[in-house]
């Protein structure tokens, strides 16, 4: 945890009294005349950054031509949506900003779907994209696209430069909007021109903007009203989220959670907060969450939502959720108060300042008859059932074997669908961004490439990306990205031959129609070898260990084949629309009901 | 209750920025009636009145989710204040010679001018709140409205120093969500 906490940059703001205009360095230092490319690059170096992902094209050529003489290490992913994922799982492992690179036209569409994925889960990101030549633009040249108004919607910011004196300020205000307040992927457009033209370049030491003003500290009367609450509840609950991380919290929740005795359930991103392994940790919440978590958010009596957005999936139909709940709510985008749940103390601001002011508030409790109850609601047959060794792989044991292998170390990325549900309920979370996977946007093919980007940022850390067998066919190129980087990950893909959450929703919600989603699929140990990297086909339960072991031992690129039961499902599950209390349970494992 | 809210928005003037506003009030469902925009009296800086049709909470919502945007600088509800909101409309109306004084007669009712004329029809530019040209235009189109533009609402605060002092700002980040005015938004000082 410790490592975790020193990479994560301190987030004091920069000063922001300069309403727009950027300062120039007092002192005269000299301002050498660079082209707008190797301007681009000082400015990346200039905010440290070490590693950007890119794929060239015509338009980034002069920037490509500046590359090789900067100290940027270069990327070259083979599709660029892949190369904005890539730098999403680098910032969220490294609390650093990430930054991809693409071409104008269908290289900078390509990112959208990194881009989008990154506005939903406030991941920081910058990316730079070439633009067709000034005198060219709207004119509907070659590989022209307008990719600010493309983007427009799903990126914090983004810039259009129109002169290669904005190109230091602009990205030097990417990198503030990227990583403060709530943070976000911010584009910067380049046109191929502006690249090639020269200007006297210092890199400006302040930014900011009239319009941009992040809330970082709460107002303390919240705070003592939020504290009130929390000392008056009987039966008191904390929603976790992925704010408690962004803002490098995490020490200051654990003390605030032991404090106050409450139990923590997890939104699906805020899963690493706090130690699962912690008698206050209950899992995750919501869609797949167990079942005394959501039991627990029926009888709770105060919510204290921490650092997360009441996403559908946690919530389940908002007038079921937590209905007994008085809700406090802390979030440092004042927007998400009262967006989708109605609030009764509402905190704005940055979870490390909340906490600070909280926990002083909060007397020392605890609430043993509460958490008895909970425990109480645990389903104990399907705990047991977990032991049992069936023929087929059962997708827990190769979650718990990966988990148990790497003693809950690695960093897990995934993709979507069933196999980041069953990784989420069972791989037991103990350490803050380490773990991986595309919450809001839901992007299939995540796993991969996220798993490349989370090597590159932490290779101190053991990587596995757990993939489901449709999403590695859409970003299994990355393998050759893997291989050319030599990066030491492993990819765990949980292949039962189905789309397999599609097929379970038809399964269950449209009478086991299953349409177009049983897929087939290349031979992925022989794929594997033919991309250079080790490939492992595990077909029976016993096998699970040892090739999770080899996979750990053979340096490089592994790919582990693991052919499950067709038809497995995720439970427990609540039917889209429904409320968390008429969640469904796997009929295998009833014990109660 | 959905009802309308005037809005007075200022941005940074900047290329795009009237597009930005335009599309998170579309991406975000809000449903606006009627925007003007223009300069200000601060150099560099646009004032927009946004007039948008929505509960007390979609309101909020709207100041907030504008003030993520970077060219935003300040939102004001000014919806039941003192103020004036005024539009600008102007009415091609059918007048043949029988009815030409029974419409000048309206147009004088309602203040507006005859700005241009011709054999069959007469041009009528009128100001003033919404629901006088709405009444404007329902005794007109008994003649025939051929053509129609209207500006939608500007609107302004009376009295005190401009811009429009505190009153009805919602706060970029103010968090007393459910206590302030109608149990919507905060209202400053």
């Amino acid at each position: 945890m410790a490592v975790t906490e020193t990479l994560r940059p301190n987030r004091t703001l920069p000063t922001n009294g300069t309403h727009g205009r950027t300062v120039e360095p007092v002192a005269p230092v000299e301002r050498p005349v660079l082209s707008g490319a190797e301007i681009t690059c000082r400015s990346l170096e200039a905010e440290g950054v070490t590693t950007v992902f890119g794929y060239p094209g015509g338009a980034v050529i002069p920037l490509y031509d500046a590359l090789p003489r900067s100290n940027l290490h270069h990327v070259l992913v083979r599709f660029e949506q892949w190369a904005a994922l890539a730098a999403d799982g680098y910032a969220r492992v490294t609390g650093r900003v990430g930054v991809c690179i693409a071409t104008s036209g269908p290289g900078a569409t390509n990112l959208v779907t990194g881009l989008a994925n990154a506005q939903l889960d406030s991941v920081p990101l910058v990316a730079i994209t070439g633009q067709v030549s000034q005198p060219m633009i709207g004119r509907d040249a070659f590989q022209e696209v307008d990719i600010t108004g493309i983007s427009l919607p799903v990126t914090k910011h983004n810039y259009l430069v129109q002169r290669v004196e904005d190109i230091a300020p602009t990205i030097k205000e990417a990198f503030y909007l990227a990583s403060s307040g709530r943070p976000g992927p911010v584009l910067v457009d380049i046109p191929k021109n502006v690249f090639i033209q020269k200007a006297p370049f210092a890199y400006p030491a302040t930014t900011g903007r009239r319009g941009y003003q992040p809330t970082s500290l709460p107002n303390m009367r919240q705070v003592r009203l939020a504290a009130e609450a929390i000392n008056r509840a009987e039966r008191p609950l904390i929603m976790a989220g992925h704010g408690i991380m962004l803002a490098g919290a995490t020490d200051l929740f654990a003390r605030f959670v032991e404090r106050s005795g409450i139990p923590v359930i997890f939104t699906l991103l805020g899963l690493g907060c706090f130690p699962e392994s912690h008698p206050l940790a209950l899992g995750m919440m919501g869609m797949h969450g167990h079942r005394e978590v959501n039991a627990a958010l029926e009888e709770c009596d105060l919510l204290v939502n921490i650092g997360a957005r009441f996403d559908d999936r946690a919530t389940g139909r908002i007038d079921g959720f937590a209905p007994n709940a008085k809700v406090v709510h802390c979030d440092i985008d004042p927007a998400e108060i009262g967006k989708n749940v109605q609030t009764d103390v509402p905190v704005v601001g940055d979870a490390r300042e909340v906490l600070k002011l909280l926990i002083p508030e909060v007397a020392p409790r605890r609430h043993e008859q509460w958490l008895g109850w909970i425990d109480s609601q645990r389903n104990r047959a399907l705990v047991d059932a977990l032991e049992d060794r069936p023929e087929s792989p059962e997708p827990y044991t190769i979650i718990k074997a990966i988990a148990e292998a790497s003693k809950g170390e690695a960093i897990v990325t995934t993709d979507v669908g069933q196999h980041q549900m069953w990784t989420a309920q069972y791989f037991g979370f103990n350490h803050p961004d380490r773990w991986v996977t595309s919450g809001g946007l839901g992007t299939m093919g995540y796993g991969l490439p996220a798993a490349i980007g989370a090597k590159m940022g932490r290779p101190d850390l053991e990587v596995w990306a757990v993939v489901g067998d449709g999403g590695f066919q859409m970003s299994l190129n990355e393998l050759a990205t893997a291989h050319q980087e030599g990066l030491d990950i492993n990819v765990a893909v949980v292949n039962n031959g189905y789309l397999g959450m599609v097929r379970q929703w038809q399964d269950l919600f449209h009478a086991r129609n299953y349409s177009e989603v049983k897929i087939g699929g290349p031979d992925i140990a022989k794929l594997a070898d033919a991309y250079g990297v080790t490939g492992i086909t595990v077909r029976k339960d016993s096998e699970i260990r040892a090739a999770v072991e080899r996979a750990r031992s053979t340096p490089g690129p592994v790919v582990i084949d693991f052919v499950i039961e067709p038809e497995a499902n995720v439970y427990p599950i609540v039917p889209p629309g429904a409320s968390n209390s008429e969640m469904m349970h796997d009929l295998r494992f009833r014990d109660t009901e | 209750m959905k009802k309308r809210h005037t809005l007075v928005v200022q941005v940074e003037d900047h290329p795009g920025v009237l597009n930005r506003v335009v599309s998170l009030m579309r991406r975000r469902s809000f449903n606006i009636d009627s925007i003007a925009v223009g300069h200000s009296e601060q150099p560099g800086v646009s004032r927009m009145t946004i007039v948008v049709l929505g509960e007390d909470e979609e309101i909020e919502q709207v100041g907030k989710q504008l003030y993520k945007l970077m060219e935003v600088l300040k939102v004001t509800d000014i919806t039941g204040q003192n103020c004036v909101a005024h539009e600008l409309a102007l009415i091609k109306v059918a007048a043949k010679p029988q009815h030409r004084a029974e419409i000048l007669q309206i147009a004088q009712i309602y203040e507006a001018k005859v700005v241009d004329a011709s054999p069959t029809t007469l041009l009528l530019e009128a100001t003033g709140q919404e629901e006088k040209i709405d009444a404007l235009l329902t005794m007109l189109r008994a003649f025939g409205v051929r053509e129609l533009v209207r500006t939608g609402s500007i609107a302004m605060l009376r009295g005190g120093p401009a811009p429009a002092g505190k009153a009805g700002r919602i706060e970029r980040d103010r968090d007393q969500v459910g206590v302030g005015v109608g149990g919507a938004f905060a209202v400053a000082d």
